[in-house]
């Protein structure tokens, strides 16, 4: 049988056309894991055929990750059975799960940066006890593959040398060296712009037509519709719906992914007043690599200015020079007209400041949450009288924080760490926001985030706007640009584009300039 | 079997985990003590016994831990904020030669009662500026300070024997390799009469007592913490990393120093070479028996001198090496890690 055409295959290998290609490939039995209190995976039973696509639907903490771990091996279920090709897995155990033919893609990549590419998918491959490496003959088969299913990398390159999308592709080609007929890939797309994303699913197509079954895990609704056969949806530990892609909708899935209706907020009309802070040919130098260059902005009071770009073109020492972690190397940047402090200060003089990573730079996940409230203003006098610190004062603020900003997972004096990635990013919204802000700095404000909290995120940072705060939102989510920004900048390279009105710019538009092409955009 | 980590620790885990440290660490050397030819429960009767059993005992025993406490304390600091302090043994013994290098002098110019607050300070200041310089070094060009401190032990060792055979060697020693004498105006009291057991036990109380003051309720500790934890959100929260690196360094120093100094002020008088059984390195297992509390420091500093102290007395009745005092010091470390493990991970099938 041969069939080019994607939309005529995917119709071929649907779940009720008796075919051929309805092999069982992976049975998941009865499937339960808990931690601690929390039920991660509650009886969870479903099947996956021979050359198909399978999303894997649900918000962050539905449960997907889990799911996909003891599938691989890496977590031990409470109960549960899964059988490959008709065979009971032994659980537990990711070699019994690469025997039997599972490989896994995570969301952050398992490479050694310092070996190449063909090094780095044969190790753990051969027998300790040989003599001499195989290369060539390893050459040989990762060739041949990377032929079958078009994932073009060189063998030789280092991996350190290599952009995030062929990281990628190597992470696959590791799985299929290992001989995978079963392919589950962690988020996929969470790391990749528009245009690779889309390689990548031609390419798990190509792979589904030469048999593969392949499952990936995603909370995106687009490119679930696009990419996949069936979809199954998770939510709260648990399968609430499993429907062919074609006979099902992006909203319904929407609906049952999230349980209720959610809308975003819309972005009223608002009149920017005076300039708060200002960006001067800013520039910054790290280890002698350029990350920012003549970097020029304003952003004025009651208004957000929306910095979009693909990750890695500089946004991380954007968002650090912004929030006084690095002084700038080249330029300065003006507060209300005076230099911009260390961030010592900047707590205490009125600006707010989301960080990019939560868990890396937002809390200190073993300190409870009322160490984490008061943390980056514990020199203010209601926090702290001759260096000792109120601990009645910084208690009361975090209670009044878990109250106005609906934080929930504990109380005062839980640990940080407990909390789910959206109430974590609660509370450092609620710690910035509890008083009146001059500028607040978000960067990339709702990454991993859910529906929900996603909605609950947007709806501050209006309110803020509203308020009469200047906002700067960096992102790399354009429709989260699009929606809350009242002027977009784009970041290439280290350089930001001109300012375009958000009424301007189309979603076309700010991808082909989130590409580098600026002169055609503009 | 695999290891799942814990969600919930208990506060009684946490408690449990020296307890069953030590009992296992007592258990292994008790096969120990077989093998060398004795009843073990009554080996460990009579090191109780040895310890505890009598009035000269008990204040011997606190004597010993009164040292134990100070270095302790200065590594459960230094720990607390990923410091690795492998030199308190260095700091003790520079704490030592700076209070009996200014001894003299300090109650030639001073009433006694701040002469003597000068030369604890003096020897405190010693042992802190010992481990400053390695962890500026390491802020500076990374130089990992468990090779820099663990060296630092050794020269400091040298200067000191370098010190006591030269300028402030003692003539009337006999020949012996002394500092002089510390002024008997500047040693500290005794705590019980004919005994060796000085203030300095009371000293290291209330130290440990400030020590876990400034942890728990001063801004200082909330950022030093913060920074131990998570450094880099430590200085997103504008939190200085290298000052509070440096001031945590002092502190450490400066107890291991103070270690030295009060040993100096309270038992010997003078300084040798061989005043240190290892304090500063059992300093290491008292903190994480201590689980890097203060408080748990005294008790676990206790429990070794206990062993230490104990032991002499059971290897004269037994006849057994007197070395099992170290073997079971040395083994509460192992099995306090493998405690940490289990406090933190638990095994399933």
């Amino acid at each position: 049988m041969v069939v080019h055409d994607p939309k005529e295959m995917s119709s071929a290998i649907s779940v009720t056309d008796v075919d051929i290609r309805q092999r069982e490939v992976l049975e998941l039995y009865k499937i339960t894991k808990t931690f601690g209190k929390l039920v991660a995976n509650d009886d969870i039973s479903f099947k996956v055929y021979e050359g198909e696509l399978v999303a894997l639907l649900g918000e962050n903490g539905a449960g997907k990750t889990t799911l996909m771990n003891i599938l691989f091996g890496h977590l031990l279920p409470d109960a549960g059975q899964v059988a490959v090709f008709g065979r009971e897995m032994e659980l537990g155990r990711p070699r019994a799960a690469i025997a039997a033919g599972v490989g896994m893609v995570h969301q952050h990549f398992t490479l050694a940066n310092n070996l190449t590419v063909l090094e780095n998918v044969m190790v753990g491959t051969e027998a300790l006890n040989r003599v001499a490496s195989d290369r060539a003959g390893g050459r040989r088969k990762l060739i041949a593959l990377a032929e079958q299913f078009g994932l073009a990398v060189n063998p030789d390159a280092y991996v350190s040398d290599l952009s995030v999308g062929e990281r990628q592709r190597v992470e696959i080609l590791k799985a299929l060296y290992r001989d995978a007929r079963i392919l589950i890939l962690d988020e996929p797309t969470a790391v990749l712009a528009a245009p690779e994303a889309e390689r990548l699913f031609s390419t798990l197509r190509t792979m589904a037509q030469k048999g593969l079954s392949i499952i990936f895990i995603s909370h995106k609704l687009g490119e679930v519709m696009e990419a996949s056969d069936r979809v199954i949806v998770l939510r709260a530990g648990r399968i609430v719906a499993e429907r062919r892609t074609r006979d099902t909708d992006q909203a319904t899935l929407a609906e049952l992914m999230v349980g209720r209706r959610v809308n975003r907020p819309v972005r009223q009309r608002s009149e920017p007043g005076r300039v708060v802070l200002a960006a001067e040919q800013l520039g910054f130098i790290e280890r002698g690599e350029v990350k920012l260059r003549d970097v020029n902005f304003t952003v004025r009071a009651a208004e957000v200015l929306g910095i979009v770009g693909v990750s890695g073109n500089g946004q991380a020492a954007l968002g650090h020079v912004v929030c006084g972690i690095d002084p700038p190397t080249q330029g300065r940047l003006t507060l209300d007209g005076a230099t911009m402090e260390s961030s010592r200060t900047t707590a205490s003089a009125g600006v707010g400041r989301i960080p990019e990573d939560r868990h890396a730079e937002g809390v200190v996940g073993e300190m409870a949450i009322w160490e984490n409230a008061v943390l980056e203003r514990i020199g203010e006098n209601r926090f702290s009288r001759f260096g000792l610190v109120n601990r009645k004062g910084a208690r009361a603020f975090a209670a009044e924080l878990i109250r106005r900003f609906d934080i929930r997972g504990g109380d005062v004096d839980q640990q940080v760490r407990r909390l789910s990635g959206g109430n974590m990013q609660k509370l450092i919204l609620g710690r910035n926001l509890a008083g009146q802000l001059r500028l607040l700095v978000a960067n990339q404000p709702t990454r991993g985030l859910d529906e929900g909290a996603i909605a609950s995120v947007h709806t501050e940072l209006l309110a803020a706007r509203a308020s009469g705060t200047a906002v700067l939102l960096i992102s790399e989510d354009l429709n989260e640009v699009c929606a809350l920004a009242d002027r977009i900048q784009v970041i290439f390279k280290g350089s930001l584009s001109a300012p375009l009105a958000a009424e301007a710019a189309d979603a076309r538009t700010l991808g082909l300039m989130m590409a580098g092409v600026w002169e055609t955009a503009q | 079997m695999r290891l799942e980590r814990r969600v919930d620790i208990s506060m009684a885990l946490v408690v449990a985990a020296p307890l069953a440290a030590i009992a296992s660490a007592l258990i292994i050397a008790g096969f120990l003590i077989a093998l060398a030819g004795a009843d073990p429960f009554k080996a460990y009767k009579l090191l109780v016994v040895s310890a505890f059993g009598s009035r000269l005992s008990i204040t011997e025993t606190l004597v010993r831990a009164t040292p134990l406490i100070f270095t302790g304390l200065a590594a459960a600091v230094a720990f607390r904020a990923r410091i690795w302090n492998i030199g308190a043994e260095g700091q003790l013994y520079a704490g030592a030669l700076a209070s009996a290098a200014v001894g003299h002098s300090a109650v030639a110019m001073f009433p006694a009662p701040l002469a003597i607050t000068l030369v604890i300070l003096i020897g405190a200041a010693a042992g802190a500026i010992l481990l400053i310089g390695p962890v500026f070094l390491r802020i500076r060009t990374g130089a990992d300070e468990v090779v820099t401190t663990l060296l630092l032990n050794f020269i400091t060792f040298l200067f000191v024997s370098m010190m006591i055979e030269g300028p402030l060697r003692d003539p009337d020693a006999l020949g012996w390799p002394q500092s002089f004498a510390v002024d008997s105006s500047i040693t500290l009291p005794l705590l019980v009469s004919r005994s060796r057991l000085h203030v300095g036990l009371l000293l290291a109380f209330v130290v440990a007592l400030a020590v876990w003051f400034v942890q728990a309720r001063t801004v200082f500790g909330l950022q030093v913490r913060a920074a131990g934890l998570n450094p880099e959100a430590a200085r997103f929260a504008g939190i200085s990393l290298p000052r509070s690196l440096l001031v945590v360094a002092g502190l450490s120093g400066g107890l291991a120093g103070l270690a030295g100094t009060i040993e100096v002020l309270g038992v010997r008088g003078y300084v040798t070479t061989d005043m240190s059984p290892g304090w500063g390195y059992s300093g290491i297992i008292v903190a994480m028996l201590g689980g890097l509390h203060p408080l748990g420091v005294i008790a676990s500093a206790i429990f070794v001198a206990l062993v230490f102290v104990g032991s002499n007395g059971m290897s004269r009745a037994l006849n057994i090496p007197s070395y099992i005092a170290d073997v079971i010091v040395s083994v509460s470390l192992l099995t306090m890690l493998l405690s940490l493990l289990f406090t933190n991970y638990r095994i399933r099938r």
